[in-house]
This record gives C-alpha cells, structure tokens and sequence, in this order.
C-alpha cells in the first residue's frame, strides 16, 4: 500500500518536473532568435545605415532608408484609414449587441481575423492595382484591412467593460448621443482602445505577404504614395533571397530594427494594459 | 422668443447630428460585411476560368506546370497539410505544457508572467524575421542532421518550414488554454483532492476531461493559423512545385505550400488561366481557414458561456 502511494506521488513529480521543462523550453527558440538578431543585426546598424538608399548590387555601403520611410509611411496611412472604421464599427458593436447587423458585423470581424495575409493581398491587387497601377497606397489599404478586426474587437471588448451609469448619467443631462460617446464613453475606455490600436500597428508593421503585389518595393527612397514603395519586412525577403553578403548583413540591420519597432510597441501596450488595468 | 428660437435651432441641429452619427455608425460596421463579402467575390469571379475547365479535378490534379498549360493543386495540398500538420504535432505538447504549467501549477506571480509575456511575445515576431533567421540559422543545422540520418541534405523543405511553424504557432493555443484551464471550478479540483487524488491525477482526471474542447478549439486557431502562414514558410519551403517520389523526399526535400506558390508565382502568372489557377488555391486557403477559425471561435463561445 505504501509503495503504491509513493509510485503515485513520484508519478505527480515527474509529471511536473516534465510541464516544467516542456514549458519553459519553448521560450529557447524566441530567446535564441531575439539574441541571433541583435547580435548580427546591431553592428550594421549605424546613422549612414539609417539614412541612405540601397547602393547597386555589389557596391558597399547603403543603406534602408527607402524601407525605413516606406513602413513608417505605408504604416502610417493605414493607421489613418483602419483607426476611424474600426473605432466606429467597434463603437456600433458594443452599442448595439444582440441586433441582426451586430452578429453578422462580429462574424465578419472574426473571418477577417482569420484571413491569411496573402489572401488579403490578392484581393487588394485586383480592387487597386489591377486598376491604378502598384503604389503605396494599395500597400496601405491591405494592411488596413489586417489592422482593422484588431481595432474592432479591442475597441468593443474595453467599451463593453464600461458600466452603463456612465452613459445613463450623462444621457440623462441631456447631452445628445455622439457626444456621450465621443466625450463620455471613448474617453473612458481610451486607454483599452489605444492599446488595441498599438498591438494591431505591431502586428502589421512586419506584415509582408500583403505588400508583395501591392507596394512591390522600391531601391529610392520614395514618399510617392501613388508610387511602388519598399518596407522592412519586404526588403528583409528580397534580400533573403540576395547572392550578395552585404545585402544579407543588411537584412539582419533591418531585421534588428524591425524587431525594435515590435517590442517596443508590443511593450508599450503591455504598459499601457498593467497601469489601466484592462484586459485584452 | 428669439433666444428660445435660437435653443430651439440647437437642439434641432444636435438631432440631426445624433441620426447622422447613428447611421455613420451602421455604415462602418457595414464595411466588414462588405469587405468579407467582396473578398468572397472576388475570389470566387477571379477563379472563374480554372473551376470552369478543369473543375473539381484541379485540386488533386498532380502536375503543376504552367508553361505547358498544366495545372494541379495536389503538390501544395500536400505541403500545406503536410507543414500545418507537422507543426501541430509537434507544438502540442509544448502548448499544452503551457497551458498547464500557467493554468495549474503556477497562476500566479512573477515567473508565471514572465512565462506568459514570453509565450505572448513568440506570436509578436514577424513572421518573416523567423524565416529570415530560420534560412541562416536552422537550415544549416537541419542539413547536418539531414546528412547524419542520409537523405538528401538540402535543407530547406517541409521539415525544417514545420520546426519554425511549430514554434510560431505555440501561442495561439497556449494562451486560449491557459485561460481555459484557469476556469475550471475549484470545488471540482478539492473534490478529487478530497478523495486522495495527487496533481497529476486531478489533471489527468478532472482538469484535462474538463477543458478538453476547449484545448482542441486552441489547437484548431493554431491550425488556422499554420493553413495560412506564407513568409516563414515561403522562405524555408525550398519552392519545388514536383512532388518527390517517397515520403523522405517529401518531407525533408524541398516542397511548396499553397500560400508559397502563391507569393512566388502570383507576380510571374503571364495569363489568365495561371492568374485564376493561383487564386483558387487562394480561395482554398480563404475557406478552410474561414471554417477551421469559426469552428474555433464557437466552441470557445460555446464553452465560456455555460
């Protein structure tokens, strides 16, 4: 009797001494690869590397300025166009749950969340550039499209937390509608809803299937957003595939900064979440 | 009078602006009806030619080649299933760790929020940043190995595209798990404990039982999430459109994945029927992973609510 206890508690031990190790093993690779990037990616990272254009194939020096200004650009403008659409029709769900549009809004929410970014930028290249040529803004308007279920969902979830009295309080001081949501309700909930807005920049900041047919890439460095234009995770492929050393050591430089940009804002949103409390 | 008609004014225009704002509202979450539905559309019009000549027989078809008009889908059928499958066998195991470790061992705490943000942070990566790494890094490791156990070292292929899948998809189900496994009852655990159960046993028996449609539904996101993958993959896959001869060549040999082809080939198609060939495959890819995520998402709606 008594060794059957004992095998039944090693049994426990072991059983926790493997979760253990199987759980904090597969933390090894992202920590390998954070390290292999900084590593490789921050002696080439330097002022003429941040601002300079590529040099010809072969030619040393360069920089990745035009992928630089392209992300922050591309990124930039479909911060722009997915901001005040899913803010909007984040807003509608959380106000308006359990009618007909809500639930066929929310599936739709949730089929765009689940849509390969490839897919995405087929679509875009027949509805923009089949039409108007490769530029920018098609670039952006697909990244918009992955940003915005993001945006939608964080939007609702934080207002959906809020207590009804906030609302009721100032509807009854007779304070029109659009403004109890836009003075009273947004500005309560901003925290949650900045959050959402910096996870889903994070997220399509090193997005690059959607940019292949769409912004194509660029060796200038271009702000012509009726233009191709280059972005980091594009030039981090194209050079992927470059015979070229200094082209590949490029790549790690704009690989390190790229995942700069990630975790600080992956960060940042962490931040924001722990100080206000909220969860995403 | 003519300052309540004035007052009047106000509230007539601060009317106005509260129907306007209601419809702006409705407008834009019309917008994801419409996005969603013009996707399909497009899709579906845009892969006209290819299900109109070769029919239902394109996806199993097992030649692809453009230059002479042939075209099959069963090559990147396969890798994709081939990949997505090997990725979630081996991730399974370490989500589930995860999920356990956090949900049951240790819920609360610094470490276990280190563990967490960790985990989070594995899905935060760009994909291409893996690829790009994994080309570097993994691939001359996964020759050296692929020359010690003799196949053909080349490194790149299926293996090595799944190793990095794996990995990358690890969040998805650890963090739906471990948020599951954190809601099981109490008196349901004490119960068993009560009755002399150790851990390993109130996991086996009453933790695991208890959330296992739910872990599955993780599984299923972290599958839809594999089916979909394109920059790692497309870096790491090796690109081979031929399906090798036995299953070592399949999968340590150089392959291709439906979202690959179409990141390589999509801006090579020269016309129409490769365009619509290659959308189809798009149109695949938009179903099943539309079906896996929402089969995902309403069994998780289903098991919060109760």
């Amino acid at each position: 009797m008594d060794a059957r206890i004992k095998l039944r508690n090693t049994k426990s031990i072991l059983f926790k001494a493997l979760i253990i190790f199987l759980a904090f093993v597969i933390t090894l690779p992202l920590i390998v690869v954070l390290l292999y990037i900084i590593k490789m990616g921050v002696v080439q990272v330097n002022w003429s590397f941040l601002v300079h254009a590529p040099t010809p194939e072969g030619v040393a020096g360069g920089g990745i300025a035009n992928a630089l200004v392209g992300s922050l650009l591309m990124v930039g403008m479909s911060a722009v166009v997915a901001i005040p659409v899913g803010l909007l029709a984040g807003i509608y769900l959380s106000e308006n749950p359990g009618t007909r549009l809500a639930y066929y809004t929310g599936l739709c929410v949730d089929i765009l969340q689940g849509v390969p970014s490839i897919v995405v930028g087929i679509v875009i290249y027949f509805w923009i550039v089949k039409p108007f040529g490769f530029s920018a803004i098609s670039g952006s308007i697909a990244l918009a499209i992955m940003m915005l279920p993001i945006v939608v969902r964080s939007t609702e979830q934080t207002l959906l937390l809020l207590p009804d009295s906030l609302k009721e309080a100032a509807l009854s001081l007779g304070v029109p509608y659009h403004r109890v949501i836009m003075k009273v309700i947004v500005p309560c909930g901003f925290a949650g809803i900045l959050s959402g807005i910096i996870l889903s920049i994070a997220r399509i900041i090193g997005e690059t299937a959607p940019l292949l047919f769409t912004a194509l890439g660029n060796v200038y460095i271009s702000t012509k957003v009726t233009g191709p234009m280059d972005s980091l995770p594009h030039l981090i492929y194209f050079y992927s595939k470059s015979p070229y050393q200094d082209q590949i050591d490029q790549a790690w430089g704009a690989s390190f900064i790229l995942l700069m940009f990630v975790l600080i804002l992956n960060i940042t949103t962490k931040l924001i979440t722990r100080k206000w409390n909220i969860q995403l | 009078m003519s300052d309540k008609n004035k007052r009047l004014d106000l509230s007539y225009s601060q009317m106005k602006w509260e129907t306007i704002f209601k419809r702006i509202l409705i407008v834009m979450s019309v917008i994801m009806l419409l996005l969603v539905a013009g996707t399909l559309v497009t899709l579906i019009v845009k892969s006209m030619p290819t299900i109109k000549s070769l029919g239902i027989g394109y996806l199993w078809g097992k030649v692809w080649d453009p230059v002479n008009n042939v075209y099959g889908a069963r090559p990147f059928l396969m890798g994709t299933l081939l990949t997505s499958f090997t990725a979630i066998i081996i991730s399974t195991p370490f989500s589930y760790a995860v999920a356990i470790y956090l949900g049951e061992y240790n819920t609360k705490g610094w470490l276990s929020n280190l563990l967490k943000n960790t985990v989070e942070l594995i899905a935060a990566v760009p994909s291409i940043i893996y690829g790009f790494w994994a080309l570097f890094v993994l691939v001359p490791i996964v020759r050296s190995f692929e020359m010690k156990i003799g196949v053909t070292p080349y490194g790149v292929g299926a293996f090595s595209a799944s190793l990095v899948l794996a990995v990358m998809i690890i969040p998805y189900a650890a963090s739906l798990g471990t948020s599951l496994i954190r809601m099981v009852p109490s008196p349901l655990k004490e119960g068993a404990y009560a009755l002399g159960a150790t851990r390993f046993e109130v996991i086996r028996s009453v933790i695991l039982p208890f959330t296992r449609s739910g872990l599955f539904a993780g599984i299923l996101l972290s599958l839809g999430r594999a089916l979909g993958e394109t920059m790692a993959v497309t870096i790491l896959i090796g690109n081979t459109s031929a399906i090798g001869n036995t299953f070592k060549d399949v999968f340590f040999g150089p392959g291709n994945t439906m979202a690959s082809v179409i990141a390589n080939e999509f801006s090579e198609a020269d016309h129409d029927l490769y365009y619509s060939a290659l959308i189809e495959l798009g149109l695949v890819l938009f179903f099943v992973t539309v079906i896996i995520n929402l089969i995902g998402k309403r069994i998780i709606t289903k098991y919060t609510n109760k």
